[in-house]
């Protein structure tokens, strides 16, 4: 059957794209279900793309074909992928929310010779898993270690660490313990949560009897992190002087508005906020928000895909139109260009982005309006969490 | 010890907002006998009545829960009269299945109509701020939770053991051809019961939204837990349900402080245990 299927999908992949004029990009991601609104920012940054740089790459045309997994769904990711490649015939995959769809679709890769542009998945592990993944978001380990030292620097001995109980949650735990231990500082405890904890005040009880200055906590973005932010406040530890250190997962902008007045003044460190200053991210933002509908909502898978959407540009430069995945994946090593986000390259070894992670804090503008200022920037950074997993 | 007094004071706290949000469920499935899977999807209207009602029309939080409780009802009544009352003593597969359809109509709306970002209830001043107990601080908001579920748990015991309503119900749901004979509109007593069910679910959306922010799968991802608070307690019987969630808080509060890692291991080996003693749930009476 495995032969069958290979032997399939060469003869496909033989045929179908010599004399293709339009090139078709697979994109998997969440656009129903609880994720959708991360899926919409994946499409908010593709037509912003489109919108900005047109979908002529030369003469050929690129068409984006979207496929839909509303939760982290291994098998149905593989199996979509799988349609996309067979059926619609696409030379790129891209897209992917969750590590877990990422990383099933990863062996399809060289069978099927096309390259994987990962858009938001964050473990470090997948770019080992196939030579054909490129990712242009960021990791847990590039996002949660500059924060570290922050925290040690602010005064701080003593730290417990509380986080999601899942691939991305240990990722986070592990990059903050390392990076707060070598600056100085003594890890307390960490605490795992299960990802569909809603009631956090006993957890507040553990922090409290730990008698930590600081937590570091990560959880995804959505219901369960507002919940644990508002738990925080309300259970008096800030009130006495703990104060809370978080990946910008929990500050994501469309939460703010609902999170109010309590988070004002809490730092996170991430790679996109959507105020950052630059005439990139002014022309990215008004094009995304626009293609978003509501502004309100943009937020950072927005990014990820926009600059997925330029590197699988470049590829279909590279390599004329033709299907060839290792010339396509060779062409974008060591690819440097100017993001929303700031400067960004593609690093030649690990074909992980390296970026700028910034310090952020939770402001209030003049008109009243919530957002991430950006307070302090840490240079290219790469991807710590591959040297951890090796 | 003040660690254990601080423990105890969540868990009470957790058992009451599970309470608040549960016990119309209870109503339903004890004393109408309609397994009502919908019954998150009406708490979850509610909490979204409530969260527009005070973000877009800017009402104080008083009004907003009584606008809340007022718009929810008025939606589920004609759902009663025309899809409701059709499944009153059929089988429970055919009542699991309708429901559960009317969940997923539901969920299909409000994520069209308000989009899958999720959504909260501000709190007034007054509610937002903690209390200090001495030993710990409380949010004002849980210290409420916990007088509303007791106001809740005393009215309802009032209302069906003390009234004429409450033995009118009783006697149709033991044998509506009698009660009918009786002279006892029964589609009125349903319709009212089922209201009344509505608004506890409406009333525990809204006042639970600190603990379960309302979103449009809030109505799938809470059924599970509305389902064991009913079936612990067993269902329709008020003091059970009290009972239930005050037990189940405090075992899953406990465990959540003492291995947090292992989830909700605790409170499902608790379920599995009082409902493998006690079949009927701990206070569920005998058919």
């Amino acid at each position: 059957m495995k032969r069958l299927i290979a032997s399939a999908l060469a003869a496909l992949c033989l045929c179908s794209t010599a004399y293709a004029d339009t090139i078709k990009v697979g994109v998997i991601g969440p656009f129903s279900g609880p994720f959708a609104l991360q899926g919409k920012n994946f499409k908010a940054g593709i037509d912003a793309w489109f919108a900005l740089h047109g979908n002529k790459v030369g003469d050929d045309e690129i068409q984006v074909i979207y496929r839909d997994v509303p939760h982290a769904d291994p098998a149905q990711s593989k199996a979509l992928s799988q349609e996309l490649v067979v059926k619609e015939g696409v030379q790129y995959l891209a897209g992917y929310y969750f590590t877990p769809d990422a990383m099933a679709a990863t062996s399809l890769l060289e069978q099927a010779n096309v390259p994987m542009v990962v858009m938001n998945a964050a473990s470090s592990g997948i770019v080992i898993k196939s030579p054909y993944v490129v990712r242009t978001s960021f990791t847990l380990w590039q996002t949660a270690s500059p924060i570290g030292k922050v925290v040690f620097d602010a005064g701080i001995k003593q730290a417990v660490s509380v986080v999601s109980d899942y691939a991305p949650g240990i990722d986070a735990d592990s990059a903050f313990s390392t990076a707060f231990t070598e600056a100085g500082g003594e890890m307390l405890e960490t605490v795992r949560m299960p990802l569909d904890t809603n009631d956090f005040s006993p957890i507040m009880q553990r922090i409290r009897d730990s008698g930590a200055q600081a937590v570091f906590a990560f959880l995804p973005s959505g219901p369960t992190a507002l919940g644990f932010v508002k738990s925080f406040n309300d259970s008096g530890l800030k009130a006495d002087g703990v104060k809370l250190f978080a990946t910008g997962d929990l500050t994501q902008e469309p939460d703010l508005p609902a999170l109010g007045d309590a988070t004002l003044g809490m730092q996170t460190t991430f790679h996109y906020a959507v105020s950052h200053d630059s005439p990139e991210n002014k022309a990215f933002v008004e094009a995304a928000s626009k293609a978003i509908g509501d502004p309100k909502e943009l937020s950072f898978p927005a990014v990820g895909a926009f600059d997925g959407m330029y590197v699988i540009s470049k590829m279909i430069e590279a390599t004329g139109g033709t299907q060839d995945a290792k010339k396509a994946v060779e062409a974008v090593k060591g690819l440097s260009w100017e993001s929303p986000r700031g400067p960004v390259s593609i690093a030649p070894g690990t074909r992980h982005i390296t970026q700028n992670i910034y310090l952020r804090e939770v402001a209030k503008s003049a008109v009243g309006a919530y957002y991430n200022k950006e307070i302090q920037t840490f240079a290219n950074q790469g991807d710590p969490g591959l040297a951890a997993i090796k | 010890m003040q660690t254990i007094l601080s423990v105890a004071i969540d868990a009470l706290a957790y058992g009451m907002i599970l309470f608040l949000i549960s016990i119309g469920l209870s109503v339903t499935m004890g004393l109408m006998r309609v397994v009502n899977l919908a019954h998150g999807a009406f708490a979850m209207i509610g909490g979204y009545f409530a969260s527009y009602a005070m973000s877009a029309l800017g009402l104080g939080y008083g009004l907003a829960i009584v606008l809340a409780v007022t718009a929810t009802v008025i939606i589920a009544l004609p759902l009663e009269r025309f899809l409701y009352r059709r499944i009153y003593g059929a089988p429970e597969l055919t009542q699991v299945l309708m429901t559960i359809g009317v969940t997923f109509c539901i969920i299909g709306i409000t994520n069209y109509l308000f989009g899958p970002t999720l959504k909260t209830v501000p709190l007034p001043p007054d509610l937002a701020g903690s209390t200090d107990l001495g030993f710990r601080t409380i949010s004002n908001h849980r210290l409420f939770a916990i007088a509303c579920g007791l106001m809740v748990a005393a009215g309802l015991w009032l209302l069906f053991s003390r009234t004429g309503f409450g033995i009118k119900l009783r006697a149709v749901v033991d044998n509506a051809a009698m009660a009918a004979s009786l002279g006892v509109r029964t589609q009125w007593v349903y319709a009212a019961a089922f209201a009344i069910s509505v608004a506890l679910a409406a009333l525990g959306g809204v006042i639970g939204a600190e603990l379960l922010p309302i979103e449009p799968y809030y109505a799938l991802r809470y059924m599970v837990t509305f389902l064991v608070v009913v079936s612990v307690g067993g269902a329709g019987s008020i003091p059970g349900a009290l009972l239930a969630c005050l037990l189940l808080g405090a075992i899953e509060t406990a465990g959540r402080y003492l291995a947090p890692e292992y989830g909700e291991f605790f409170f499902y080996l608790a379920v599995i245990a009082i409902v493998s003693i006690f079949p009927r749930g701990l206070l569920g009476r005998a058919n």
